[in-house]
Order: structure tokens, then sequence, then C-alpha cells
């Protein structure tokens, strides 16, 4: 296959590419989305391995193994860990930019060696392009193999960290050593001036060093980050991939790996934003982990939590004419979501009106809640964002919170000491009844109070959120 | 103990105070019913249906006040009445105690306890006992019918064939539960509704109800109704001047004026002078809820239906509840049932009256010898405080216009700054880098811009497919290790090979988790 013709294909890809992303502004479309995804990465992968990448018998095995791995672990995910997953497969991707870095080094030496001895063996590939480079553009590659392997090594271990977290592997809690701004920045010190080493000419080992010691970052930095802020850590995480992506394609010379890292990184980078804005952090706080401290003693609570069994919950949604509902990570996590929907079919079968409020942050990553919703079949028209559903509050008659607790949280509006003052939260407790199910008496995932509970028309329902449901349902004629 | 209703005296009056149905309730908390004799005739419920449900029916009122211990009625007690009564007797009626001194005081000499049903604190826990509202519902849904038969048109608009038919245009002067049931039917038979409340926090409900609120724009901070619970208070002068200047406004278009203001202890408050009446077209007409209190319009006469010179009907009938007698004995005789079950807390057909009840206590106004009115504050508010509305600056035009040209001055400096920044980094770039390094920095910068604007438009519920699909893409990394994976190098085979293993495994399960992922949104 010729170069014109590879990079007619790559311009193709690029396009599907941005056609897949473009398309997911609307349900509808984005199922046609996913295909332009799809088709794109096959043009890709096809003109460059008939581009001339050799060693097929490697190739082969390793792409059809894999495949066979992703496939697998796709179709057996339950749509509750799709956040582990997602960042799961970010740390392959990390990775994969490090390994081809370190390779892109070696590479370059050999080809230097080659020409100096005079050979007359014929480069192909990758090599080849090398051979071509003058010495500046050397230099500069350089500088991208620095970039690359920084970069992905913070993303792998950055990725597992996460993905641990998530899965409940190793506690959420943000870990937070003494002085950890100065370790982070230290070890980034450390990196650049071995970056710097490595453009004068110091050798693979500085570059082997950086991968170690971005993975250390990239461990240290998520470690610190707390299980509220995953949404944003994920979404950076998909951004950092990106971009080494990129790095890489400037560092091999591919327009196709600087286009479509570009797209991951920009994508990734808007939505931390979005996410942020949506808790009213500061993106850089959140990066650097752990709530920026509460500036004074947090409002005194007064009242008391009043708990409330399956048929009282029964009767007052008996009563209840409009019932919306605020699902949260507790719903996830207690696998509800079926039964969620069955509840809301029956309420919507006598007439009553139910829609669900969305925050931009509820469960661990963004849009998680609508996901579940959608594997569960709940029509997706009445399910409706923050901003749509908040002035409905007062004149709804139920509010059932699901396992939620920070994005319902009325001290983010009324005490200004708070860690979370200032995030827009729903206003459940403008409903005239508040149902909170909960497993326990305990703080939410930040370890703040939530004064919510202790309301006069909040009930709380205790238990997990699937077994209670069901019970409930069984009440509900 | 025994419980009855006797018949009511007042001309005219159709209501009674027992039902057959409520009887059965009044039986479960240990009552015996009696019931004079004839006294459900007026509304519909035979001597016959009494004794069937077992109410025991006895020939005079004589007989029934000598045998009940509790006497429930409609109408406050006549003389005649009172003298029938006998000590530690207990009697529930309307009773307008501000209004009845003697009667409060021919009630006490007799030892009697008295219970106002229009004394019931208007608190959330006595609503099922409040009469007032049962009864002021019926009436404002019976002045529209009443109102509609004397207008010699329909509410709704119509176009048929033979001409089209404008709707009527019907204004309700206070909101309070006459004027929503008012709004409520005059809305439901096609009208076009207008209401109008000194009570600034009910427009919401006026506007629930399907009426627009005649707004009146006046400085002075309106009282808010939660202070007087939840009923409407005197106003200013000033205030009263306003609102009748904005009635003379409205009066020439309106059909059908259905007035309902009343103010607690107080005459009628006149809203609808002889001059807005005169202003009306011929045909129009006028229902004054009011009348019975001196009525809110000047030309009402109480009790009757009168024709102005200039052809409008002012109906001053007093009795609207009784005029739907069936409907208004149920509501009125299940608003007693309740307020005996409050007084029965052990339903041993043993009434207690418990001092200590907020509910009791405001609606007792004569017991153990001694007059127990006016009753002091009920402990919980009626309708909690409304907090002051946070008055928004009213911006001046230019001061807006001068705002928003700072701002976008702010946001344009902020764009130039960057794009000089960035054209300058790029420059420097450019000074050291070679070309073949700046076109692939076009492609790249490009991208992002791309990207940038792509992304914005992905919808809130796909971030998390988006997240999936971009990590599926992210996975053209791919391409870096195919690339290198025919390298004679042996170390750089194995890395390339275990990349594109990596890779491998993402780009198959990336995309099919989005794909899982979007096969599950639908709509309903």
């Amino acid at each position: 296959m010729s170069l014109g013709l590879v990079t007619a294909f790559y311009i193709a890809a690029a396009i599907l590419f941005i056609l897949a992303l473009g398309g997911l502004s609307n349900q509808e479309k984005a199922k046609r989305a996913i295909w332009y995804g799809i088709i794109g990465m096959a043009l890709a992968v096809i003109a460059t391995i008939f581009g001339g990448s050799g060693h097929y018998w490697l190739l082969a095995p390793m792409v059809i193994i894999g495949g066979v791995v992703g496939a697998f672990v796709a179709s057996r995910v339950q749509m509750t860990q799709m956040p582990e997953l997602v960042a799961g497969f970010h740390s392959l991707v990390g990775l994969a930019a490090v390994f081809i870095g370190l390779n892109a080094d070696v590479e370059a030496a050999r080809v230097a060696a080659h020409l100096a001895s005079g050979s007359t063996e014929v480069l192909t590939g990758f090599a080849a392009t090398l051979a071509h480079k003058t010495p500046v553009e050397l230099s500069i590659m350089r500088v991208e193999i620095f970039l690359g392997i920084l970069i992905g090594a913070i993303t792998f271990t950055g990725s597992i960290v996460a993905y641990l977290k998530l899965a409940g592997k190793t506690s959420s809690k943000p870990l937070t050593l003494p002085g950890r701004h100065a370790i982070n920045l230290g070890a980034g010190a450390l990196c650049l001036i071995l970056g710097i080493m490595y453009f004068a000419g110091a050798g693979l080992w500085t570059m082997i060093l950086v991968a170690l010691i971005a993975g250390f970052i990239g461990w240290h930095l998520i470690m610190a980050i707390g299980g509220a802020d995953m949404p944003v850590v994920i979404s950076m995480l998909n951004s950092y991939s990106g971009w080494a992506a990129a790095a890489i394609g400037f560092t091999l010379s591919n327009d196709l790996l600087i286009v479509t890292g570009a797209l991951v990184g920009s994508s990734g980078a808007i939505l931390s934003y979005i996410m942020c804005r949506a808790m009213n952090r500061n993106f850089v706080s959140v990066i650097l982990g752990g709530f920026g401290g509460a500036s004074g003693p947090a409002m005194e609570i007064e009242g008391e939590m009043v708990a409330i069994d399956t048929d009282g919950v029964a009767a007052m949604l008996d009563d209840a004419d409009s019932v919306i509902i605020v699902p949260g990570y507790g719903m996830a996590v207690a696998q509800a979501q079926q039964s969620v929907a069955e509840l809301v079919r029956r309420l919507r079968a006598k007439k009553k009106e139910v829609r669900f409020g969305i925050h931009p942050v509820a469960g661990r990553l963004p849009g998680h809640m609508n996901v579940l919703l959608a594997e569960a079949k709940v029509p997706y028209d009445i399910v409706l964002e923050m901003d749509e559903i908040n002035e409905d509050f007062p004149n709804t008659d139920v509010a059932i919170i699901i396992g939620s607790n920070d994005i319902v949280n009325p001290a983010a509006q009324e005490d200004p000491n708070s860690p979370i003052a200032g995030m827009p939260v729903l206003e459940v407790w403008k409903a005239k009844h508040v149902i909170v199910m909960k497993r326990g008496q305990g703080t939410g995932y930040s370890g703040i109070e939530n004064p919510l509970f202790y309301k006069d028309n909040t009930r709380m329902f205790y238990g997990d959120a699937k077994k209670s449901l069901d019970e409930l349902l069984t009440k509900l004629t | 103990m025994k419980i009855g209703a006797p018949k009511e005296l007042f001309a005219g009056e159709k209501r009674v105070a027992l039902t057959p149905q409520s009887a059965a309730g009044l039986k479960k908390l240990g009552y015996e019913c009696i019931v004079e004799s004839g006294a459900g005739e007026a509304a519909r419920f035979s001597d016959a249906a009494y004794a069937d449900a077992g109410v025991k029916v006895v020939p005079t009122a004589a007989d029934l006040w000598a045998e009940a211990d509790v006497v429930a009625k409609v109408r406050p007690p006549e003389a005649s009445e009172v003298d029938l009564s006998h000590p530690g007797q207990i009697v529930i009626s309307f009773v307008y105690p501000a209004q009845s001194t003697e009667l409060l005081e021919a009630l006490k000499a007799k030892d009697v306890t008295t219970l106002a049903m229009d004394m019931v604190p208007r608190i959330s826990r006595a609503q099922k006992m409040d009469a007032l509202s049962s009864m002021a519902n019926i009436a404002g849904y019976r002045a529209v019918i009443e109102a509609s038969n004397n207008f010699g048109r329909f509410f709704t608009g119509q176009v048929t064939a033979a001409g089209k038919v404008p709707p009527a245009k019907v204004l309700v002067v206070g909101a309070g539960v006459a004027g929503l049931a008012a709004i409520g039917a005059a809305t439901s038979l096609g009208a076009i509704v207008y209401a109008f409340d000194v009570r600034p926090e009910v427009a919401e409900q006026i506007e629930s109800m399907g009426a627009e609120f005649v707004y009146l724009d006046f400085a002075e901070a309106q009282q808010d109704g939660a202070a007087t619970g939840g009923y409407a208070a005197p106003s200013s002068p000033e205030f009263r001047e306003a609102q009748l200047k904005k009635f003379r406004e409205l009066a020439p278009e309106m059909d059908v004026v259905i007035t309902t203001a009343l103010i607690p202890g107080r005459p009628a408050p006149k809203l609808w002078t002889a001059d807005m009446v005169e202003m009306m077209k011929p045909g129009s007409v006028i229902v004054d809820l009011a009348a019975e209190r001196g009525g809110n319009c000047d030309l009402t006469v109480p009790d009757q239906a009168i024709e102005t010179p200039n052809g409008v009907k002012v109906i001053g009938y007093t009795d609207f509840p009784s005029r739907m007698a069936t409907q208004a004995s149920t509501l009125y005789a299940n608003n007693i049932r309740h307020m005996m079950d409050d007084l029965t807390p052990a339903k041993d057909g043993k009434p207690v009256v418990n001092m200590e009840d907020d509910v009791i206590r405001g609606a007792t106004v004569t017991n153990d010898g001694a007059i127990t009115f006016p009753p002091p504050p009920p402990k919980i508010q009626a309708i909690a405080t409304q907090k002051p509305k946070p008055k928004a600056v009213e911006e001046t035009p230019e001061a807006k216009a001068a705002r928003e040209a700072a701002e976008f001055r702010k946001a344009s400096n902020r764009t130039t700054t960057l794009l000089v920044v960035g054209t300058l980094l790029l420059l420097l770039i450019g000074t050291v880098a070679p070309v073949s390094f700046m076109q692939h920095f076009i492609v790249f910068a490009l991208s992002c811009f791309v990207g940038f604007y792509v992304i914005w438009n992905v919808s809130h519920a796909l971030h998390t497919p988006l997240m999936a699909i971009t990590n599926g893409i992210s996975s053209i990394i791919i391409l870096g290790a195919l690339l290198q994976i025919g390298s004679g190098s042996v170390f750089v085979a194995i890395l390339a090979a275990l990349a594109t293993l990596m890779a491998s495994v993402n780009i198959f399960g990336g995309f099919l988790v989005t794909r899982r992922m979007l096969a599950m949104f639908q709509k309903s």
C-alpha cells in the first residue's frame, strides 16, 4: 500500500472519529456514531498493517488475543462497574504509550548506529522515517518522547489506582501524606531534570527512570483524591491518555495519532471542566487532592433522623400525585436500578407523575445514573437534569433519595462553612415529603454531615436499596 | 351519651347538622344519635332514612333538647332554643361570637358549653372540621351557577355556523376558599377568569386554578396573610384607592363579577361601588357572596336579586350553601363528626372539652359558666411566615447596556490576550522548530479546536458513553505499536507487541462497552 493511500485512509479515519464524537449530541444519533468510531478504527489499523508494518506472525496473535480479552471483559462487565472498567482501560493506553516511547528511543539509537556503519540494509517502517530526520528534528523528538512517557506513565498508575478505588479494592479515602505537595513537586522537578539530561544525550536509562518516577506521581496524585471527586479524575485520566497519544504521534510523525490524541485530550479536559463546574470546585484543587479545608466550624444541626417503614412509604406513595426520584451511587452499589424502574412503572400506571432528577456528578462518573437507568429501560424523557427539575420540587409530593447524599445536601446552600458550600445541589428538601433510602446513619462519601436527614419533612428508610425497594413493591398494589 | 340535631328554625335554612351517613360515623365513636322529625326533609333526608341508619326520630324540638347531651346545629341557637337547653349540655353550631355577645351571655347563663364551628383555627390538623371552608367551597360554586343562570350568554366562547360567541369575562374579587372555588367553576364552564386579592401570596393559587391574577402595582408592603391566620386584613386608604381605580378600569369589560371579600370580625368592605355598576354592560351579573355581612357591592340587597336601571343584575342571596342543601348538609355533618372525633379521644361516647387542645380551645366560646371568647392565639401558626422575597434590583436600561458592554469588553480583552500570547508562543516555537514539526503542529492545534467545539455539544446524559468511546478511540495508539513492531531489534519488537496487545484489548473492549451502553437508551 502506498504512503498516499495510507494517508487517505488516515484522513477518512480522522473524519469518522470527529463524526463519532459529534454524533453524541443526542441519543438516537449516538447509536450511529459508535459505528463511525468502529469503522474509523478499523480503517486506521488496516491501513497501518498493510502499509508495511512487518512481523505479521507476531502482530496477528497479539491483536487476536487482545481482541478476545477485550470483548470478553466488555460483555461480562455489569453496568454498575462501568467506572472502574473505563479507568482500567485507560491504564492500558498509558502503558502502551510508555512502551512506544521507549521503543522510539531504542529505534533512534539503532538507526543512528546503522547510518554510522554505512550499512546498505533497507530500513522499513518507523526506522525509515527516523533515518530521514535531521538532528534538530531528532532533538525535538526527544522532547516528544519525554512527554509521551511522562504522561503515559502518570496515566498508567493513576488509572490503576482509580480502578482499585472504584472497585472498592482499596480505600476511597484520600491518602494525605505529610508534605504531599512537596513530594509531587520534587518528583516533577526530578523528571524535568532527567528530561533535560536525556535531551542532552544521557541515554535510555533517564527515560526508564522518568517512567518510574512519573508512575509514582500518578499513583500518589490519585491516591490523594477523595471518592467524591472520582468523576473528575476519570475524565482527567481520559484526557491524559489522549495527550499521551498525541505526543507519541509527534514522535512517530503520524498525523492520525496527533488528531485523535488531540480530540480525546480536549474531550477529557472539557469533561473535567464541566464536572468541576457542576461541583463548584476548582480544577487545580481537585487534582491536588483533598478538600480545601473548612474555613470555620460547620453549622450545628438540629433535630433528629426519623425512620419510616415500608408500609409508611407505600402509603405516602399512594397518596402522592407527583414523585421525583433522585438516585445516587448507592443505587448503583445496591444494583437497585431494575427495582427502581419497576417502581416507576407501577407508579406511572397509576397515573402519577414520576420523574428523575439527576445531578451532574451523581455516581462515580459523568452520566453514570443515566446509563444505569437506561439499562433498566427507564424512558429517558422522564430523566431530567438538575437545572431542569430543581424548580419543580416545591410542587412535588414526594422526593425519593436513593443512595445519594452530597448532591442533595442543603448545607451547600445554607452553611457557608461547609466544605461543599456553593456547590449546586438538588433542592429535594422543598418537596412536601422526602424519603431517604440509606444503608445506615453514617455520613456520605465525602464525610460531610447532611442536614437534610434531620429536616421535619424527611423520613429515613434504612436498608439496602434493592431489598427495601423489592419489599416496597410487594406493598404497592 | 346522645347527640341530636333539631330542625333549623332560621327562615329558609334547609341544611341539617346530622345525616344518616354521619350518624353511622358517630355511632362508631360510641354515641347514640337522635334527630327531630322532619329535620332533614328540606335536605332530602327523610325520617325513614334516619331510622334506617339507627337514628332515633323524636317528634318535637323540646324532646330533642331534653334528651340530647350534645346538640349539633347549623345556624346559631335562637333564643327559644337557648331556653330549651339545660346545664352541662354541649351545643355545636356556627355562632359568630364576635357579633353575638347577647347569645354568648344567654348560653353562659344556662351553663352550656358552646363550640363555634366558625372559630375552628385554620391549622392543618383542623382542616377536616373547617366548616367555613366546606361551606365557602359550595358558595363559590353556587355563585357561578347563579351567575350563569342569570346571564344571557354562554360562559364559553364558541364559533358556530350561526355566529361567533365571545367567552364571558368573569372577575372574582377575593381569592379565599369561595373565590378559588368560583374560579374553578367558572374556568371549567369556559369563561375567561380574572381574580383579585389583597394578599399577594395567593397569586400562585389563583394562577393554579386557571385564572389570571389582577396585579396591583402598589409600593406599600402588602400584608402577609400568614400573620392573620390566612385571612385578609383591612388595607390602608391609599391601597383601597389604588384597588378601586383598578376595578374601575376592569368594570366595563367584565360580564360577571363575583365578590367574596370578607375580613374576619368586620363588615364586608365596599369594593364594587355604584359607579362601577353604572359602567357595566346591560345583562351583566354581580354575585355578592358577602351580602350577609353588608355586601361588597354598594347596591347589594341581602337575600334578593335586583336589577339596576342599566340592566345589571345584583344577586345578594345569603343562603348559597343552603341552596345546595343535600351537598352542604353532607359536608357540614362530616365536619361535625370530625369535631366529635376530636372531642372523644377515648372513642367511648363521652365528650371531653380539653381546653389544652388548640383546636378545641379555639372553637369553645362558653364553658363552665364562663365566656371563653376570644381564644388565645393558637400555639401552631396556621401558615408558615412568608420569607420576605429578595428584591430584584431593577436595572435601568443604560446600566444594563453599560454592564453588558463592560462584560463584552472584558471577554474580548481576554480573548485578545490569549490570542496574542498564543501567537507569540507559536512564533517562538517556529523560530527553532523545523518545518516538519510545524506541519504536525498545525494539525494538532486544529484538532484541539475541533475537539473543543464537538465536545461542547455532547448532551449531558451521554457523558458516560462519551468517555467510553473516547477511551476506545484513544487506543489509536496501536498505530504507534504497529509501526514499530516490524523493527529489527528484538527488544523493540517485543515491547511493540505488548503495546499492540494492550491497545487491542482497549479497542474491542471500549467500543463494545459503548455499544452496549448506547443500545440501552430508549424513549418511552
